[in-house]
C-alpha cells in the first residue's frame, strides 16, 4: 500500500492508460461500425469532387449542404503519439482519428442532403478547423475538427 | 436564398453579377465545455459541445454572408467556400465567402 502512496503519479498514470486504451478502442471500433453501416446505407447518393454540368431543366432545385464532426483522441493514443514524435514515422493512431472524423463529416452533409430528396451532391469539400488546439501538446484538447460541404441537387423526375 | 459551392446554380441562369459576399463569426468555447472536453479527452470520441460550436458558427458566418447578399439585391450565392483560421488560443474564426448573384 505504501509503495502504491509513494508512486502515486505513476499509478494515476497508468490508470488513466488502461482507461484510455480500453475505452477509447471500444469507442473507436463502434464508431468505426456505426460509420461503415451508415456508408453502406447512404451508398446510393453519390457524392462527387467534381463541379457537374446539367442539362436545361433536369435539375429542380440546388442547396448547399454540410456536415461536421469533431473528434478527440483518447490519452493512450496521445502518450503512443508524444513517443512516436522521438521516431518519426507513421503516426497511426492519429491517422485513424483523422479518417473518422472526415468520414463522419461527409456522412452528416450525406444525411442532411438525403433529407433534402437529393440525388446527388457535386464539389464536395473538405476544411478543417482548430478549436482544441494543436492535438499533441500539453494542456491542450487534442481534436480533429472536419467540416465537409458541398451543393446537393435534386433532379427532376 | 439559393446558395452553391458551383459556379453556377444548376439548371438556372445567372443575370447579374454582384461581387464577393463575406461572412465571418469568432467563437470561443466556454470553460463547461472545455472542462467536459477535457474529460472526455481522456477516452476518445466524440466532443459533442465543439461539434455543436462548429455548426453554430457555420450557420452564423453563413447567415451574415447571406444578409450581405440580401442587400446588394441578390437572390443567390455562388461559389461559396469556408475558411478557418485561429486568431486567439481557445477561439475559431469560421469565414465564408462567395459571389452574389441575380437568376432568374
Amino acid at each position: 500500500m505504501e509503495i502504491l502512496l509513494e508512486n502515486l503519479n505513476l499509478v494515476i498514470f497508468l490508470l488513466l492508460f488502461i482507461i484510455g486504451y480500453t475505452f477509447g478502442s471500444l469507442a473507436e471500433k463502434r464508431h468505426y461500425r456505426s460509420i461503415i453501416q451508415r456508408e453502406a446505407e447512404l451508398l446510393k447518393l453519390a457524392v462527387v469532387t467534381a463541379e457537374g454540368s446539367f442539362p436545361a431543366g433536369q435539375v429542380k432545385e440546388s442547396a448547399l449542404v454540410s456536415g461536421s464532426a469533431v473528434i478527440s483522441i483518447d490519452y493512450f493514443k496521445r502518450i503512443l503519439a508524444t513517443l512516436r514524435n522521438i521516431f518519426g514515422g507513421r503516426v497511426k493512431s492519429y491517422e485513424s482519428l483523422v479518417d473518422r472524423a472526415r468520414r463522419e463529416a461527409i456522412l452528416r452533409m450525406k444525411e442532411q442532403a438525403h433529407k433534402q430528396g437529393a440525388k446527388m451532391v457535386i464539389n464536395m469539400r473538405l476544411e478543417t478547423a482548430t478549436i482544441g488546439r494543436n492535438a499533441n501538446q500539453k494542456k491542450q484538447i487534442g481534436s480533429i475538427e472536419a467540416i465537409a460541404y458541398g451543393t446537393a441537387i435534386v433532379m427532376n423526375k | 436564398m439559393i446558395m452553391t459551392n458551383v459556379n453556377t446554380v444548376p439548371g438556372k441562369k445567372i443575370v447579374e453579377h454582384f461581387g464577393i459576399v463575406q461572412g465571418s463569426t469568432v467563437r470561443a468555447k466556454h470553460v463547461g465545455r472545455d472542462f467536459m472536453a477535457g474529460l472526455k479527452n481522456l477516452v476518445g470520441g466524440e466532443l459533442k459541445g465543439y461539434t455543436e460550436l462548429l455548426q453554430d458558427s457555420r450557420q452564423e458566418a453563413m447567415k451574415r454572408m447571406e444578409d450581405q447578399a440580401r442587400q446588394m439585391g441578390a437572390n443567390a450565392v455562388v461559389n461559396i467556400r469556408f475558411a478557418t483560421s485561429s486568431v486567439a488560443q481557445g477561439a475559431a474564426e469560421l469565414f465564408a465567402y462567395g459571389t452574389a448573384v441575380r437568376v432568374e
